[in-house]
């Protein structure tokens, strides 16, 4: 190796040091929680697509030179967009950077004796002198036990003789308090791994399932509604089926709902598509746990049955889940009706029918508009428009199953036929002699599947999150030491027995320690009457550096 | 109905309370105003801060505040002045309190349901919880006293936001909200929202504080004419982050608590709703509080300026987010 690449080579050891260095300072730390917190701040102004699709549309179409830009600099899509997924790697990263050697240190710390005790103790903040009638060693062993027995638990000890014959006590304790703060730091590195892999791994799966129908979750064409992590090809889902029998639900008299809920045969595992089914009622608030997927029920509302006798005679029931719009259930819809009997081949796809409207469970009409006065159905009526023609649906662009492409409607492409206020088994003439009838209507349930792999330790480090933040801010960081010389060399007033030194450091809140102290103090003997313990000693500047002794990361 | 009457009379006697703390400030500056011309009169020599920087050299360049001896008589008397309108302004806060606590009771009662359910209920639960450790500050450090005008100006402010704009009658909750995380995730994150608002006022009275030392150390001020009663800075700093050290772990926790809930009730344990990416920063902010308290260069002003950014979020999440921004969250029950 040359010279030149031997220099080249060590500078960019050192750049990468540098940078290291500079992405792990808490400066920088601080810098990017600051970023992370400003940068989600967009998410919760501005729609967002995982949120509502419709609604980020309308606020794009609504800006048109501003809505695109934004669009594509992802401020619809913060969570995903580049810049905030590059915070919080680079966070994750400083935080991988601050609590790696803190682990290190603090194994070093946990391997290592206490330390030797202060030459002159009566110079730390905490200072007190006792006599006890023991001897040294005999004196040292029971300060020993009593740290670590009686109501002192958690105290590490060591005994050492020191050269001119005392022999010293060193204790400390708190080393939790580390333990904790790391403990809290590598959760909420482990929570946004999880969170990564979840979203990665998982999927959820929405639909509208009527009353009496059901549904197996096989694949994602099951659902209305697919949303799968990247790592998601929907070919290994293990499947269950449900079938919605009945849907129960119960209202107060100002219409406010007191409970709903849905009975549900359920088939997983082996008894999948066979007629055996398990019952279960799912609630609100109470998810179906069932192949390692969640089934949820979301919502509910109604679904308008429509019987149409065409003009060749044919007569047909046609149905669909109408979108509910306010609390009594004035429900919003379409029921397209894409294979009209009676045409074939092109002339079917321009003769195809959406009955458009609002659907209303207990129907009160004013001034010409229905709404719905109670959620129940009471007096269902529906207020519609019927449009004949091309819905556009083969145009390999997915539509909202609640509404009518209304672009088909301004090309003229679906021409409307007239509407009518309809209550229950009243009746629409469309102009070629088509009869639409209101029949009825029946309940559907709103359910989502979900699917999260690693959810379970998503919880673990929530709780372990908790668990470490208020370890460390609760448990405190201590220290003290005893001296134990025989009375024959430091009193001449006693004849046998032992002056002890004890002097304290705390870590933490040095205020709080000493009530603390004073036990400490009284385990060793009883107090002196030396001039020492008279006076008040002077106090020890800090001897741990301040970061250390305050540090939360 | 009864509970929204004993609000309104808790509501006065928060008021009430805010203004006898605003007095209590202004009579301390009132006595060192009087208590100079006193001993003007007293001392027969008129000594103006001219005179005295003249006579600096002789006097030993002795500092203005130390050359000017209370006239004993009137300092006291105002001092004791002072003393009495603080001691009235906790009874009344404590008084008021209490009000503010049966008014959550009778509401409880008035709804048959724990009072915690629409944004009515929510922002008098944060803001009883900001009372409660504002009287756990005051029981511990009795010096905090003064602190008062900073913390329950904008306290009263937001009650009587509750009690005006935000009011609904009692009603019952929507279903989903029917169950025991309710009262766990409510609960939870509204006091410790409480806890970590306390904070974030205390930080705002400690930038007070310094500023008012900075312009006595610049000359801009002079101590014996308008004296503060605020406590010393590094007290003020010490009450903000006991407070934020008590509220986050909770804070903490709510927001688990939360994302427990949502996971039995929205199919997901974080969706990124605009309330919980707002909490988020939130919770960002007071974690860079806690570390910048920890960090050379970041101690001290620059910390109490984010601690009182963490405030604003929480307030931004309860109004903005509530009232403007629909969500998963929008439970407020306004309209």
């Amino acid at each position: 190796m040359t010279a030149t690449a031997t220099s080249v080579i060590r500078q960019v050891v050192w750049l990468g040091r540098a940078l290291w260095r500079q992405l792990t300072s808490m400066r920088t730390a601080l810098i990017l929680l600051f970023l992370l917190a400003i940068a989600s701040l967009p998410s919760a102004l501005l729609p967002q697509w995982y949120l509502n699709q419709t609604k980020t549309a309308t606020y794009i179409k609504d800006h048109p030179w501003l809505g695109p830009i934004l669009d594509r600099l992802g401020f619809f899509d913060v969570i995903a967009s580049p810049w905030y997924s590059a915070i919080y790697l680079l966070l994750a990263i400083s935080l991988v950077g601050c609590v790696t050697p803190r682990t290190i240190e603090l194994v070093k710390q946990w391997r290592a004796k206490p330390g030797r005790a202060p030459r002159n103790l009566s110079r730390l903040p905490h200072h007190a002198v006792v006599t006890t009638p023991d001897d040294p060693a005999e004196c040292a062993e029971r300060i020993r036990n009593a740290l670590r027995h009686k109501g002192f638990g958690g105290w590490r000890t060591v005994v050492r003789a020191e050269d001119d014959g005392a022999v010293t006590v060193s204790a400390e304790r708190g080393y939790l308090r580390e333990v904790g703060n790391l403990v809290f730091h590598v959760s909420v590195l482990g929570l946004l791994l999880t969170m990564a892999i979840g979203s990665l791994f998982g999927y959820t799966g929405s639909i509208l399932v009527t009353e009496g129908d059901g549904f197996c979750s096989s694949a994602p064409v099951a659902y209305d509604n697919f949303a799968p992590g990247r790592m998601v090809d929907g070919t290994d889902m293990a499947p269950f089926c449900i079938q919605v029998q009945k849907f129960e639900a119960a209202y107060d008299a100002n219409g406010m709902a007191k409970f709903y809920r849905a009975q549900l045969g359920v088939q997983s595992g082996a008894a999948v598509r066979s007629d055996r089914y398990t019952e279960h009622m799912l609630n609100i608030n109470d998810p179906l746990r069932i192949a390692g997927q969640r089934l949820y029920l979301l919502g509910h509302g109604y679904v308008p049955e429509f019987t149409v006798r065409f003009p060749n005679g044919d007569v047909r029931t046609y149905s669909a889940p109408f979108d509910p719009q306010d609390a009594m259930f004035t429900s919003q819809g379409v029921v397209k009706i894409t294979d009209p009997p009676g045409y074939s081949g092109d002339a079917a796809r321009k003769n195809q029918l959406a009955i458009v409207g609002i659907f209303a469970p207990s129907g009160l009409v004013t001034d010409g508009i229905l709404t719905s006065a109670y959620p129940e159905m009471l007096a269902p009526a529906v207020a519609i428009q019927v449009y004949r023609g091309d819905l556009g649906l083969d145009q390999g662009q997915p539509q909202s199953i609640f509404a009518i492409d209304t672009r088909q409607v301004d090309k003229g492409l679906l021409v409307s036929q007239g509407r009518k206020n309809l209550n229950l088994g009243q009746s629409m003439t469309l102009p070629d002699g088509t009869v639409i009838t209101f029949t009825g209507a029946k309940n559907y349930v709103s359910l989502q599947t979900s699917y999260d792999p690693v959810q379970g330790f998503a919880l673990l480090f929530g709780i372990l999150l908790v668990g470490g933040i208020l370890t460390s801010l609760t448990i405190k960081r201590r220290r003290v030491w005893y001296r134990i010389t025989s009375a024959a060399d430091g009193g001449p007033r006693l004849s046998t027995g032992s002056r002890v030194d004890i002097g304290g450091l705390a870590r933490t809140d040095e205020a709080g320690y000493g009530a603390e102290f004073g036990s400490l103090v009284s385990l060793a003997g009883t107090p002196a009457m030396t001039p020492e313990s008279a006076g008040e000693p002077a106090p020890l500047t800090e001897e741990v550096p301040r970061s250390e002794k305050e540090r939360v990361t | 109905m009864a509970g929204y009457l004993v609000a309104l009379v808790c509501h006065a006697l928060l008021m009430a309370s805010s203004h006898v703390r605003k007095q209590a400030p202004a009579a301390a500056a009132v006595s060192a105003a009087v208590s100079v011309p006193a001993f003007v009169a007293a001392g027969g020599a008129p000594m103006t801060a001219d005179t005295l920087s003249d006579r600096g050299s002789a006097a030993d360049s002795a500092p203005v505040g130390a050359a000017v001896p209370p006239a004993p008589g009137a300092e006291q008397r105002h001092t004791r002045f002072a003393e009495q309108i603080g001691r009235a302004a906790v009874i009344v806060t404590a008084i008021g309190f209490a009000c503010h606590v049966l008014a959550l009771v009778l509401r409880g009662f008035a709804a048959h349901r724990p009072p915690w359910g629409n944004m009515y209920e929510f922002t008098l639960m944060i803001t009883g919880a900001a009372v409660a450790t504002w009287l756990v500050v005051l029981w511990r450090n009795r010096f905090a006293r003064p602190m008062g005008i900073y913390v329950m100006t904008p306290i009263t402010v937001l009650v009587f936001l509750a009690g005006t704009v935000l009011y609904t009658r009692s009603a019952p909750v929507v279903p989903i909200l029917n169950t025991y995380w309710l009262n766990v995730h409510v609960v939870a994150i509204s006091l410790s929202s409480g806890v970590l608002m306390l904070s974030g006022l205390a930080s705002a009275a400690y930038l007070g504080r310094l500023r008012y030392d900075a312009r006595v150390a610049a000359g801009a001020i002079d101590p014996a004419r308008s004296a503060t009663r605020l406590p010393e800075a590094a007290k003020l700093d010490r009450i903000a982050y006991r407070a934020a050290i008590a509220g986050f772990p909770f804070y903490t926790f709510a927001i688990i608590a939360g994302a427990l809930w949502a996971e039995v009730a929205w199919g997901s344990y974080w969706s990124w709703d605009p309330k919980e990416v707002v909490a988020l920063a939130s919770w960002v902010v007071y974690a860079g509080y806690l570390h910048a308290r920890a960090t050379a260069g970041w101690r001290g002003k620059p910390a109490a300026w984010i601690s009182i950014v963490g405030l604003a979020t929480i307030i931004f999440n309860l109004f903005f987010v509530n009232m403007v921004i629909s969500g998963m969250h929008s439970y407020a029950g306004l309209n």
